[in-house]
């Protein structure tokens, strides 16, 4: 048997296509092994990681796993606690336990004055069950109650670019526009600050997501963001 | 008996009434991400016959009762445009239409890890614009590179074509002429990679050895449709 | 549901049924002609449980506009509740269609009816021969006892009174004469479980099949009409077996055809 990579690193591939033959391959996430060969389960990007190729997908619908931090939408209420929309196939509940440290008499308290329909919370998921019963909690920091600000959605697949290497590429979001931002792996984004500066965060977004998979983005990004920020001082200085 | 409207001839001097070899397909080309509302899309054109499909889901199965709590479904909807045929084709579901939509859900099941996707439904729409012949295997073909483009955890892709007779002659990918007037008309629809068969409808007459040859035609053409597919779906993200 | 699967997987990986039948054989077959007095023609054939009843209209109508001079066939399947706790009443399913397109398809595109030979006035008015299939007992292969019983119905058919002249027509009385059929298309239906084919499954290999088949063919062998269903797939090979071994199976069935 001949052991033959038949593909690069960062090669876009279609579902089924062979990536390598040989057992010395292994098939990582998102590629099968077939006989001898490996192939790619999904549309995206070839990952060689020693013996080990996986696929990075460039699309697709968010399907929690527990431990995912996610923003999430209060979609109704119940005795003792919330449907959750995460933005994915399936819903979520937050229960009242879950919610706060306080403790909350759900006799006494009417649970919407706490957290109402409509609004967004910043949770984590504790449980998915195998047929996908999703359970959220936000007792602990930084998960909370979302106030004031701008939330978006971009694909889920998309989000490991947002954040960037070590939290690199959000953290520059951070520094240039001073505001605050929480990223959901389910795809939303929560940014709070200088309106004028969430929409500049908005249309960085916009740029990750579009040309994630491209080559270079990082100064591309850094080079919008201090084009912005430079346009708006001189914008000023004119004013004054 | 020549009926009203029929050529005299469907093969002359050799060539098929529109020029092309027997075993010659129309020209196709395929764009992937046509519909950006949908989770995946695709635009094909077999000739003159014109097709988009959109991919939506995974997402919460309608009714609820028809979910599985232990895999996905894949529905199928195919209907054709009131303005795609010679004479107005009545809008909404025909028998037609409703026996096209199961026999191409079957052939895109086995190709969908739907085990990834409990409870949830994948719901594929193929709407035909301008119908010259073969527009189930343009459904199919333009429904699979829109699987992929979903982010759909898959084994394969689909490949269909059709292959026939006219005059006498085995041919492939038939036109409408051919189609309305010759002796047989075979559909297929088959995955590249294991080889293996999805949709087979035959209508008209053909010896067991004519179709022994016509499935060798139906093949090659399907291993070139294969890399059109692959093609549409690099191309969409391609550095630009 | 899945012990169902592993039990029937390994009788047919042993070359064997669960009903003791071997891979490649029907089960009883019993046929009624003409039970029902009132259709033109009808039948009635109880294939092992499952039993189906076709029965034939002949009407006067209107031809389609492309085929002005021929005669005009529809097939029709209802489902219907009494038959299997699976059937629903409501609108036709996508079962109900492909089997009642399916059985079509065989018969037209077999040219079973001489449809050149139903036209009064061309363009204007021919013999509409309507076949409605409604099983009574739904026990699997649908498929090959419709077919069966609409090919015998069809022969058995004869017209209504009809007098050209006057234009007056009798649905209650019927005459000698037969609908003109010129060959006898028949049906075959497979199975298949992992890499095992078998001929006319039953309800319960129909809920654990991963693939069926459905083969058309006529008397000199060749193949009119074929239809794959479900979400397994068969290979080339496997293909081209069955369109071969179709015809010596349909031969079988075709001599229960009076």
């Amino acid at each position: 048997m001949v052991e033959k990579l038949l593909v690069e690193n960062k090669n876009i591939v279609v579902p089924g296509e062979v990536l390598a033959e040989g057992m010395n391959f292994l098939p990582g996430k998102r590629a099968f092994r077939e006989k001898e060969k490996i192939c790619a389960s999904i549309l995206g990007l070839v990952n060689i990681n020693g013996r080990v190729i996986s696929v990075i997908p460039l699309s697709g619908a968010y399907m929690p796993n527990k431990d995912d931090v996610v923003i999430g939408q209060i979609e109704d209420v119940g005795f003792s606690g919330w449907h959750v929309n995460i933005f994915c196939p399936y819903p979520a509940d937050l229960n009242v336990a879950e919610a706060t440290r306080k403790y909350l008499d759900t006799n006494k308290t009417e649970l919407t004055r706490f957290l109402d329909i409509g609004e967004y919370i910043f949770a984590k998921v504790i449980k998915v069950s195998s047929s996908k019963f999703v359970i959220l909690t936000m007792k602990d920091r930084p998960y909370r109650k979302l106030k004031e600000g701008t939330i978006i959605k971009i694909c889920s697949t998309k989000i490991p670019r947002l954040i960037g290497k070590k939290g690199s590429m959000v953290n520059m979001l951070k520094q240039s526009s001073g505001c605050e931002i929480l990223i959901g792996q389910n795809g939303l984004v929560w940014i709070s600050g200088d309106p004028e500066k969430e929409q500049m965060v908005v249309r960085a977004i916009s740029k990750i997501e579009e040309e994630a998979h491209r080559e270079g983005l990082t100064d591309r990004i850094k080079t919008m963001l201090g084009g912005e920020n430079g346009k708006k001082r001189t914008a000023r200085e004119t004013n004054s | 008996m020549v009926k009203k409207g029929q050529p005299e001839k469907l093969i002359v001097k050799g060539k098929r009434l529109d020029g092309r070899g027997f075993d010659q397909m129309r020209d196709v080309s395929i764009k992937a991400g046509v519909i950006p509302e949908a989770e995946g899309s695709a635009e094909l054109s077999l000739g003159e016959t014109k097709v988009i499909a959109a991919v939506y889901g995974p997402r919460e199965v309608i009714p609820k009762h028809l979910a599985n709590p232990e895999k996905g479904i894949i529905k199928c909807v195919y209907t054709m445009a009131s303005f795609a045929t010679p004479d107005r084709n009545r809008p909404g579901p025909s028998r037609r239409s409703v026996e096209i939509s199961k026999v191409m859900a079957e052939a895109l099941t086995p190709v969908v890890n739907l085990e990834k996707y409990p409870k949830t439904s994948i719901d594929v729409f193929v709407e035909v614009t301008n119908a010259n012949a073969g527009t189930r295997t343009a459904a199919i073909n333009a429904a699979s590179v829109a699987l992929a483009d979903a982010g759909i955890e898959m084994n394969d892709l689909v490949t269909s074509i059709a292959g026939g007779k006219a005059d006498g002659q085995l041919i492939l990918d038939l036109f409408n002429p051919e189609d309305n007037y010759g002796e047989a008309d075979l559909p297929i629809a088959y995955l590249p990679r294991t080889g293996e068969v999805s949709l087979l409808q035959m209508d008209g007459e053909l010896t067991p050895a004519e179709i022994e040859k016509l499935l060798k035609m139906i093949k090659k053409a399907c291993e070139e449709l294969y890399k059109k597919q692959k093609n549409a779906l690099r191309e969409r993200y391609k550095l630009k | 549901m899945k012990i169902l699967k592993s039990h029937l997987k390994s009788v047919i990986s042993k070359g064997k049924r669960d009903d003791g039948r071997e891979l490649v054989e029907y089960r009883d077959i019993k046929i009624e002609v003409n039970p029902i007095q009132r259709a033109n023609g009808s039948a009635r054939v109880r294939l092992g449980n499952t039993d189906v009843i076709v029965g034939v209209k002949i009407e006067l109508g209107e031809p389609f506009p492309d085929t002005p001079e021929d005669g005009v066939q529809i097939v029709n399947a209802e489902l219907n509740s009494i038959a299997s706790p699976d059937f629903e009443e409501g609108p036709p399913r996508p079962e109900a269609i492909e089997l009642a397109r399916v059985v079509d398809r065989g018969i037209r595109e077999g040219k079973a009816i001489d449809t050149g030979k139903l036209c009064i006035t061309p363009g204007e008015k021919v013999w509409c021969v309507f076949m409605d299939i409604y099983p009574m007992n739904a026990d699997g292969n649908l498929f090959d006892a419709s077919a069966l019983a609409a090919i015998i119905a069809l022969k058995n058919a004869r017209f209504p009174k009809y007098d050209k002249k006057t234009d007056e027509i009798k649905y209650d009385e019927l005459t000698n004469e037969k609908l003109p059929i010129k060959t006898t298309p028949i049906l075959n239906t497979y199975g298949k479980i992992n890499n095992s084919i078998f001929l006319d499954p039953s309800s319960s290999e129909e809920k654990v099949l991963d693939a069926r088949i459905s083969v058309a063919t006529l008397e000199n062998g060749n193949v009119c009409a074929m239809q794959k269903g479900e979400t397994g797939t068969f290979t080339i090979d496997e293909i081209n077996k069955i369109t071969k071994d179709s015809k010596k199976y349909a031969e079988k069935l075709r001599k229960l055809v009076k």
